[in-house]
């Protein structure tokens, strides 16, 4: 708000562009994880590891051109997103290389597949790819706006990459994984969060009016027309489609959820919130009555340790392991490269990366880790406050309300707060589409915090601005 | 737009705040309470991640020790110099099965994670030491071990000596034994030998720790306990006055049920001890009659019967039990309900050796931190008067003239002042089972008596008659009790 005052009132003057403060920020993002994989080493090994030269120059190096193409194709935008991102995405290196020297884990792998290959390598490429993309977002769209064409197009694209994963084998109990021969396999919700926060933010732009004003009131909410009501309904079909296809917990409550926020922005009604509530509520108890894979996942949310005592059911064995590495790691933690979070085996270095944060670094660490990821959705929020037009305001807040609950629905689930979902934490998680979906989302949100910094080109004349400049003496 | 914005931030600071607050649930709040779940394997892996303490004996013999392992969760585990001798002093520590006795009791100071050891840890913290667990002193004898396990050999019986002065225990063997050792891991290798230890697979029941956990009927051992119930409650005044009893005893209540004695021996109207001298069952189950279950049961109660004894090993609790009049005379001489473990026999002769004064047993005389110094030494204290001390100086006359000249003999050691008292014990239905070989006894030297012994032999393929107390258990008694007065030289 502030910000839009400033600029109609005294956009003369320009607002400071912070890419020093960025670039600050960004020699601490690389030196963290760098100290943290020597660390690692001197914890398993009593030296410094080989690979930490390259892997900080490797480091180092994405976040020296990212910075650039930053500096030179969105000035003005938020310097707090990159760093985070570029720590974030370290950190998460770090974990992933220190559970590769696992020899539990190498172990397990062997035992189940023949053979161990280190997760580290791979998702540096995947780092790389997604930095690569995250560059090509802030050189080719040039305007966020652009995006606002391709709104249906948007929409089929989402739907297509939502329901592809029905045709491909379950993985693990859950279908949320294409495979391709030859490069493995994307998990396409990942993309589909970006993609659907687009069309959400086309579609309710043009129809905010429409779904807002056109309604009756009853008992103090104001109720939807009954075609207005359609899209949400569609929605809301989707995601228990979503749910009980694919079993996937997690995809479906971010696809509600984030409508349900963007409507509710849009409109500006809470009749929105009270419906989408009762809505996934409904759908949430009526897919949980009959679907065996979401009621293990429930069961082992209302008591981690009961599989140790009846059937010994997978998902119930890694919610009590996660929970005992949280609570093994205490205040400060064991140390990196020192704990037994290694201990879940299953997705260890995937779903429950989280629990080698809390076993290794602790309360502390969590905390840290915590702030940092709300401080990327804050810097989120403040960007869609200070976008001046809806769209980017719709989007921006669209993309920073998933990334907050994607946050919230896998650290929840890892931490025994809500049942477990098959979801990865941001940055932090193996998986490439994890990685290079999420830099695509800080690009696109860079992009929107830079239009919306970027100080007016001629603020258009309005009676206020005029009136005040009356006063001024 | 901007107010539902405001809104959704608060909404997404409220989410990240219940992340917060839960992971302080998890992290503070519930951290020692998860760091210490049963199901949690860190407790085991850190367990196992150093070289545990060591258990080792007054002699300095080290009984234990560790030994490196390649599993990849745990990196020792233990290992034991002559597991079978020693298992029923220590116990076992198993990777996959837990602890038991010293093991388990200790587990703090040898694994290395008591509070006493606070100091210890972060001072090593700090001087980059090894991590290590603390060593258990304990009062064991080695040369007096050695010589109850090879007495008992392949016989199926147990040993339990004492030092009268002080409760210390100085020997405590069981056979058949088991070796701790070939089990400690968690390998398949390591469950099949546990397994075929179990009682379910071997009927001789290897694990079973016969000096304290097995309870036998005392027989003619327990006759020192009535003869020290008569000249306490006065029943007769010494040991040389007649007692007064028939040959046979017809049991009370009772119309026409004797009590016969083992042979033609002189036990009409003898005196106590000739009584004890020929072991008279006539004459002991006489006075347990006259004196009444109460009383009986009171005496026996002193010298630890009815209840568990801690050392701090757990020892069953020996039994005398309430009953009719002719099971408690019954009772006077051992047989009936009445059930001892070696234990309490070898604290019955210890407690007559010590002039009435029974010593509290105990087995750990230190515990030490890993750097060798002392945490904490156990002081010798008393735990009951049964008698006075002319009353026990009574009784060593009376059992030390069972090994002049009575059942005893074979208890003899040149130049030492032996008591003695042998026992047979009947057993299973009609008796029909193999008699239990009992002795127990004590040496005495200048200062006091250092040793008293008890030890049991299930009889399993020698004859009945050959099987007397005197004949099989004695000569292990002897050495026992050699071995402790060799080592005091």
């Amino acid at each position: 708000m502030s910000v839009v005052t400033n600029t109609t009132t005294i956009g003369a003057i320009e607002a400071p562009s912070r890419r020093n403060t960025e670039l600050a920020l960004l020699i601490f993002a690389v030196a963290i994880p760098v100290f943290a994989y020597a660390n690692v080493g001197l914890a398993l090994t009593g030296k410094l590891p080989s690979g930490m030269l390259g892997y900080g120059l490797g480091l180092g190096l994405m976040a020296g051109v990212a910075h650039l193409v930053v500096r030179k194709f969105a000035r003005y935008a938020d310097p707090l997103l990159l760093p985070i991102a570029t720590l974030l995405n370290g950190l998460g290196l770090v974990l992933i290389w220190r559970l590769d020297q696992s020899p539990r884990l190498i172990q397990r792998a062997k035992l189940a597949w023949g053979k161990f290959s280190p997760d580290a390598p791979h998702q540096l490429l995947y780092t790389a790819i997604g930095v690569a993309l995250f560059i090509g977002v802030l050189m080719l769209l040039k305007d966020h706006r652009i995006l606002q064409r391709y709104t249906y197009i948007s929409m089929a694209v989402a739907l297509f990459l939502l329901v592809l994963p029905m045709f491909f084998p379950a993985v693990n109990g859950a279908k949320i994984w294409i495979s391709i021969p030859g490069l493995g396999t994307i998990q396409p919700g990942e993309f589909a969060k970006i993609i659907i926060a687009i069309f959400f933010s086309g579609y309710l732009m043009v129809k905010r009016d429409a779904l807002a004003l056109a309604s009756r009131r009853f008992m103090g909410l104001y109720l939807p027309r009954g075609r207005d009501l359609g899209p949400i309904l569609v929605i809301w079909a989707l995601s228990i489609l979503i749910l009980v296809f694919e079993t996937d917990l997690g995809t479906s409550l971010l696809f509600f959820g984030l409508f349900v926020v963007m409507l509710y922005v849009a409109t500006e009604r809470t009749s929105w919130i009270v419906f989408g509530l009762l809505m996934s509520a409904v759908g949430a108890v009526g897919v949980a009555s009959f679907e065996r894979h979401v009621q293990s996942r429930v069961n082992a949310w209302l008591d981690p340790f009961a599989c140790y005592t009846s059937d010994k059911s997978g998902a119930c064995e890694q919610i009590g392991q996660a929970i005992m590495s949280f609570g093994s790691g205490g205040t400060l933690g064991a140390g990196l490269g020192q704990g037994n979070s290694d201990l879940i085996g299953f997705a260890a270095n995937a779903d429950f990366i989280l629990s080698t944060v809390g076993e290794e670094l602790g309360l502390a660490g969590m905390m840290a880790l915590l702030l940092l990821y709300g401080l990327i959705v804050e810097r989120g929020v403040r960007t869609a406050l200070a976008a001046r037009d809806p769209f980017g305001k719709l989007l921006a807040i669209g993309l920073s309300g998933a990334f907050a609950l994607q946050v919230f629905v896998v650290a929840g689930g890892v931490m025994g707060l809500i049942p477990l979902t098959g979801m990865t934490m941001p940055f932090l998680a193996q998986g490439g589409s994890s990685v290079i979906a999420n830099w695509a989302l800080i690009g696109i949100l860079i992009r929107i915090s830079d239009t919306a910094r970027r100080p007016a080109p001629a603020p258009a004349p309005s009676s206020d601005a005029e009136m005040t400049q009356v006063v001024r003496p | 737009m901007n107010k539902p914005l405001r809104r959704i931030a608060i909404f997404c600071g409220l989410l990240i705040l219940s992340l917060m607050i839960r992971d302080n649930w998890l992290q503070y709040v519930r951290a020692d309470e998860l760091n210490a779940n049963e199901h949690n394997r860190r407790v085991q892996i850190e367990r196992f991640a150093h070289e545990r303490g060591n258990i080792i004996t007054a002699d300095g013999q080290t009984i234990t020790g560790s030994a490196e392992t390649s599993g990849t969760d745990f990196k020792y585990k233990r290992v034991w110099k002559d597991g079978p001798m020693w298992a029923p002093v220590t116990g076992y520590d198993s990777q996959a099965f837990g602890a038991t006795q010293l093991e388990n009791l200790e587990d703090g100071i040898l694994s290395g994670t008591d509070n006493r050891l606070f100091f210890d840890r972060t001072m090593s913290m700090f001087t980059g030491d090894k991590k290590k667990g603390g060593n258990v002193i304990t009062t064991l004898n080695s040369k007096a071990q050695k010589a109850a396990f090879d007495g008992l050999g392949d016989k199926k019986g147990a040993v339990a000596a004492i030092d009268p002065r002080t409760g210390a225990i100085l020997a405590l063997a069981s056979t058949p034994s088991y070796d701790p050792s070939t089990f400690a891991g968690n390998s398949k290798k390591d469950s099949t030998a546990y397994n075929a230890l179990q009682k379910k697979a071997d009927p001789n029941d290897p694990m079973l720790n016969r000096a304290l956990r097995q309870t036998y009927p005392p027989g003619s051992t327990f006759k020192v306990v009535t003869a020290a119930a008569a000249l306490e409650n006065g029943l007769y005044s010494g040991i040389d006055d007649p007692t007064k009893s028939p040959v046979p005893y017809i049991l009370p209540d009772t119309a026409h049920q004797p009590l016969n004695n083992e042979g033609n021996i002189p036990c009409e109207n003898a005196t106590l001890k000739v009584a004890l001298q020929y072991s008279c069952n006539t004459v002991f189950g006489k006075i347990s009659a006259d004196l009444g279950n109460d009383k009986m049961k009171a005496e026996a109660e002193k010298f630890g019967f009815n209840k568990e004894i801690f050392n701090p090993v757990r020892t069953d609790a020996s039994v005398f039990p309430k009953d009719n009049r002719p099971q408690n005379a019954m009772a006077g001489i051992g047989q009936a309900s009445n059930r001892a473990t070696p234990l309490q026999m070898a604290m019955v002769a210890a407690a007559v050796a010590n002039d009435g004064k029974l010593m509290k047993p105990y087995m750990v005389d230190q515990l030490q931190t890993p750097n060798v110094d002392v945490l904490t030494k156990t002081q010798p204290e008393q735990m009951s008067q049964p008698m006075s001390a002319a009353t026990a100086q009574k009784l060593q006359k009376m059992m030390e003239f069972v090994v002049t000249d009575g059942t005893g003999k074979a208890g003899q050691i040149d130049g030492v002042t032996v008591g003695g008292k042998t026992g047979t014990a009947q057993h299973g239905v009609d008796n029909k089972g193999n008699p239990y070989a009992w002795f127990i006894s004590y040496a005495k030297s200048g200062d006091g008596s250092p040793v008293a012994v008890a030890v049991v032999i299930e009889g399993s393929d020698t004859t009945r008659d050959d099987i007397a107390g005197g004949k099989l258990a004695a000569p292990i008694a002897k050495n026992v009790m050699k071995a402790v007065l060799d080592s005091k030289k």
